[in-house]
């Protein structure tokens, strides 16, 4: 573990990024692969099945996740995607 | 954050502008890497900077084969091994077009060898994907040119006995000016090979390890994609300038990725014989 | 690649016939050409290897027979004429690819400079084997367009007609020519530009939302969208619906077969060329084609001479076959003789289609050289009695 040797000056400035994980359940094939690789294990199996009978992922733990888009990017059924979250967008809610 | 925690529902995806949305979802098995490699290409297409009016896709047959028809720019589903000289016409007629070829290893390296290696040797500059997932799935499951010796296949029960072609190696050898080899896994930097490869003038080869569970992976102790995944995680090894003679993939054994050629040659239209270039 | 007038090589030449296709091909706006060196058609490909460059045309070595069908092809989704050439082992090769130039409806020309078969048989001389191949060679049930001629100078005209007949129907065209025509050398005459009648694909009208690829006009013919021109085509060789998606059912395919069969059959009729001589008064037509048409014309005459009421119908159309015009004149006379360099091909077709209502008479050759006069003039005596 790298320790910084000063606390950065825009350290209050400097913000985690935040994602949403949206799925499109009748293209999931129950891969698991969003699941696993996961850097951040925001994302688990659900008990829910879509139209097919697979297995649905489900977005656990959204604190964690950092939007860096790997779900996204090894979904090989094109059935989930990542969205950056802005703390404005969050306000919103 | 309570809302967030819910199941985020939504009908289309951002890749959707580039696919045929009618006619998901794809065929391909759970698990298996087809996705992947075609999620990773149409991000490389998007971020490539190319006119996509101007990108023709051409497929073989197979599993990877099916490619084309779920891309929507002008796609091709050509006949098996005839994607390369297909897109070889297609790009000596207009060569404005950015030709891509993108099949699988029996198609490109079996049936359809002597083609590769003939546009690799012409410097024909056409972009090949070529996805490797060690067999032929369409099929069920049979020994392909890339099987590795003694993996267990519907047509090799007693274990392969075969020597499988060092795809790197071959197109290096051949005269490809551009060559790497990916897993499924690296994503990121598969995407990052493919807009090289994009951009390259001349014969350029993204190899694209792909799990394929359902026929291979099930009969090599690695019967879910996740598994497939996990052996490249644990024996993949990035050595970006290998010579490709050190980069053949045996049975269990480590994969060698990376960049492996990145060099320049006049192409085949470079060296044309006319003012009409 | 535009036909600007600039290939077409006008005037009056002692050329060989397999120099006369290439330099048709090149009059009718042929800009690609890929095959493979195999007596006796290297000719062509070596004419077009000098020619294209001076055209802004492409020229194409490959590594073999399925490429070069291959290459062809694609070429033509390009947008360009183009053209491939070859004997009987490269066509065989290229069934396969010539299958799927009929499955999509790719309009390019195959030339077959026929030899003797099968297999390597006899590559410098003259064969007819290869009638029956072009008309199902290629796995699936299918029509197709083949011509076959007699001299260079009509090797150097139906080459134009092929181009213009595959770029009107959407379907390879094949031109079965032979070896004694391909290595003759003889007068051709080539028009002025302005005076070869070229024809070119049709294009969509309408706007690429709108656009159905494989959605026929009333001709039974698709307009062409070809890549690059912003219209997100999807071309398979899977039986396909109209949007050009693969439809893995019995439906579309009875759809797709029917159509593409439809579109030769029932435009058989502006199809179909034929030379007819002598027949009005006719009790015994030679049938014939390629160089053996030429071959039939002296015991034709002989037979003439001798009093026999006998006339020529030359195929200059193989397929589709000319059956209504053999129904037509099987009224009419006594008996058909049907030389050809193989053992009885079109024979067995014309038998097909005369039945009973009069003779059939083969003439059959291994091929290696034409047949004997003396032979076909003994079967006209013969059909005459």
């Amino acid at each position: 573990m790298v320790r910084l040797w000063r606390t950065p000056l825009d350290l209050d400035a400097v913000q985690r990024p935040r994602g949403k994980v949206f799925f499109i359940p009748a293209r999931c094939k129950g891969c698991e692969l969003c699941i696993t690789y996961c850097p951040k294990n925001a994302l688990a199996l659900s008990d829910k099945l879509n139209e097919k009978g697979y297995h649905l992922p489900e977005f656990a733990d959204p604190d964690a996740c950092v939007a860096c888009g790997l779900c996204e990017m090894i979904c090989p059924e094109f059935a989930v995607y990542v969205e950056e979250v802005t703390e404005e967008a969050k306000s919103d809610e | 954050m309570t809302q967030l925690a819910q199941r985020e529902i939504a009908e289309t995806h951002p890749r959707d502008v580039l696919l045929r949305q009618d006619r998901l979802p794809h065929i391909w098995c759970p698990g298996c890497g087809l996705g992947i490699a075609l999620n990773c290409f149409l991000g490389a297409l998007m971020k490539s900077g190319l006119d996509l009016k101007k990108v023709a896709v051409v497929s073989g047959i197979g599993c990877a084969g099916r490619v084309a028809g779920y891309i929507n720019l002008d796609s091709f589903h050509t006949t098996h091994g005839r994607a390369i000289p297909f897109a070889t016409g297609l790009k000596l007629a207009n060569p404005e077009l950015k030709v891509v070829v993108f099949s699988g290893d029996g198609d490109l390296i079996a049936i359809g060898g002597n083609h590769f290696i003939h546009a690799a040797r012409r410097n024909m500059d056409i972009t090949v994907i070529c996805v490797n997932n060690f067999n032929y799935g369409m099929t069920g499951g049979q020994l392909g040119p890339t099987t590795p010796t003694t993996a267990f296949t519907t047509t090799s029960p007693y274990g392969n006995r075969e020597h499988p072609f060092n795809i790197p190696y071959l197109a290096a050898g051949s005269g490809a000016v551009y060559v790497a080899r990916w897993t499924t896994l690296h994503v990121r930097r598969l995407e990052r090979s493919m807009i090289e490869a994009l951009q390259k003038k001349g014969f350029a080869l993204v190899e694209v390890i792909s799990p394929c569970p359902t026929l291979y992976g099930r009969r090599n102790k690695m019967p879910t994609g996740v598994e497939e995944m996990e052996y490249y995680r644990r024996k993949s090894v990035i050595r970006h300038g290998a010579d490709p003679r050190d980069v053949e993939i045996r049975y269990e054994g480590e994969i060698v990725v990376g960049k492996f050629v990145d060099v320049e040659k006049p192409t085949f239209i470079d060296l044309l014989p006319n003012d009409n270039r | 690649m535009s036909n600007n007038g600039k290939g077409v090589l006008t005037g009056e030449f002692f050329m060989e016939g397999d120099v006369a296709c290439a330099e048709g091909a090149i009059a009718a706006g042929c800009r690609f050409f890929a095959g493979y060196p195999i007596t006796p058609a290297t000719e062509i490909a070596e004419r077009m290897a000098r020619r294209l460059p001076q055209v802004g045309g492409v020229f194409i070595q490959m590594e073999d027979e399925m490429a070069s069908m291959a290459a062809v092809l694609g070429a033509s989704w390009g947008g360009a004429k183009s053209m491939t050439a070859t004997s009987g082992p490269g066509f065989s090769l290229m069934m396969e690819n010539l299958g799927l130039g009929i499955m999509t409806e790719t309009p390019c020309v195959l030339v077959n400079v026929q030899r003797g078969g099968p297999s390597t048989g006899l590559p410098t001389a003259v064969g007819q084997g290869d009638v029956m191949q072009a008309r199902w060679g290629s796995h699936g049930h299918y029509e197709i367009i083949a011509l076959s001629p007699s001299s260079p100078q009509e090797f150097f005209d139906l080459t134009i007609t092929a181009f213009n007949l595959s770029e009107t129907y959407r379907v390879p065209v094949v031109i079965l020519a032979d070896e004694a025509v391909g290595h003759m050398t003889e007068r051709v005459v080539i028009p002025p530009p302005e005076q070869v009648h070229t024809v070119d694909r049709r294009k969509p009208t309408v706007p690429p939302d709108e656009y159905l690829p494989y959605k026929a006009e009333g001709d039974g013919v698709p307009p062409m969208a070809v890549a690059g021109d912003g219209y997100h085509i999807h071309v398979t060789g899977l039986t396909h619906d109209e949007r050009g998606y693969p439809a893995m059912n019995a439906e579309a395919q009875d759809r797709l077969i029917r159509r593409l069969v439809a579109k030769i059959r029932d435009n058989a009729d502006d199809i179909i060329i034929l030379t007819e001589r002598d027949l009005d008064d006719a009790e015994v037509v030679v049938i014939a084609y390629g160089i053996t048409a030429r071959v039939s014309m002296l015991p034709i005459e002989m037979a003439r001479r001798e009093g026999i009421r006998v006339g020529l119908l030359k195929l200059v159309t193989v397929w589709p076959f000319p059956e209504k015009r053999l129904i037509e004149l099987a009224g009419q006379v006594k008996a058909f003789v049907v030389p050809e360099l193989n053992m009885g091909q079109i024979a067995l077709e014309v038998q097909r289609v005369v039945g009973s209502r009069a003779r059939t008479i083969p003439v059959p050759h291994p091929g290696g050289t034409v047949h004997d006069p003396k032979v076909i003039l003994e079967a006209i005596r013969s059909a005459a009695q």
